[in-house]
């Protein structure tokens, strides 16, 4: 039988796996998909606390969770698709302009 | 079983999470990363949170990581373009023992608790009960959560355009 503390364990491995590529990747597009491996993780410990306490507001609460990626998603990809046009590139160590 | 069918769809979900982090070119971390939502949704389902399970495959699998792959395609990288500044041997040493540390934290304060899970009704994790309850006592949230949605639709159409 699956307990609470297997789910919240991979909850916690897929956080740390997202945190290492959000600290050793430079590539912009990749640290994206980082930051939606953090709210994945998350995501999978409020279903789990929601099934063990036998509610649903863990569930709504992911719903509000994937709803803001989406528009995060949207918005942060249009600011790529910017920084592309002006810099040419999409590596973080060449994006030096608000460095001061 | 049910637990042959949890490391199964664990190990899918974290596999996929590693080749994120560790593919080269960001259409494989993009897949990479298709594969580990797909074992999510399978642990969702696991769980009997059928709404969650099919809203994971519907708008992350299918409309947030098509925007990713649609955006990378777009950008029609060459390979001067991906080849990334390999960060040092201590910046690699001090970002694993930080993630490492977080991990050991986290599973610190999780283990000793073998709580099982309760049985629930079948009525648990329906599109109807989320629903309802979505709509009876988180409905503001909801409303404001719209609000965000149009002003990133926006957000995202202003910053694209080449000029307005």
């Amino acid at each position: 039988m699956v307990s609470l503390e297997n789910y919240l364990f991979l909850s916690a491995a897929l956080f740390s796996i997202g945190l290492l590529g959000l600290m050793v990747r430079r590539n912009i597009l990749v640290l994206f998909m980082s930051v939606e491996l953090l709210l994945n993780a998350a995501n999978l410990a409020f279903i789990a606390f929601s099934r063990f306490r036998g509610t649903l507001d863990g569930h709504v609460a992911g719903f509000f969770v994937i709803a803001v990626a989406a528009a995060e998603a949207a918005v942060g990809l249009a600011i790529v698709i910017a920084i592309f046009r002006n810099k040419g590139t999409v590596q973080t160590t060449h994006l030096k302009m608000m460095k001061g | 079983m049910e637990l042959i069918l949890f490391y199964i769809f664990g190990g899918l979900a974290l596999a996929g999470a590693l080749g994120v982090i560790l593919f080269k070119n960001p259409i494989s971390s993009a897949f990479s990363l298709i594969a580990c939502f797909f074992g999510m949704a399978a642990l969702y389902a696991m769980m009997q949170a059928h709404f969650m399970a099919v809203i994971q495959i519907l708008v992350y699998t299918g409309a947030i990581m098509v925007l990713f792959v649609f955006v990378i395609m777009l950008l029609n990288l060459n390979v001067e373009e991906l080849k990334e500044k390999v960060p040092s041997r201590f910046f690699w040493l001090c970002s694993i023992f930080s993630s490492v540390g977080i991990l050991g934290a986290l599973a610190c304060v999780f283990k000793g608790h073998e709580l099982s899970m309760p049985e629930v009704d079948n009525l648990y994790g329906t599109i109807e009960t989320a629903g309802s309850l979505m709509f009876r006592e988180y409905w503001f949230p909801f409303e404001i959560l719209s609000v965000l949605l149009l002003v990133a639709i926006i957000g995202g159409v202003v910053l694209a355009k080449r000029e307005l």
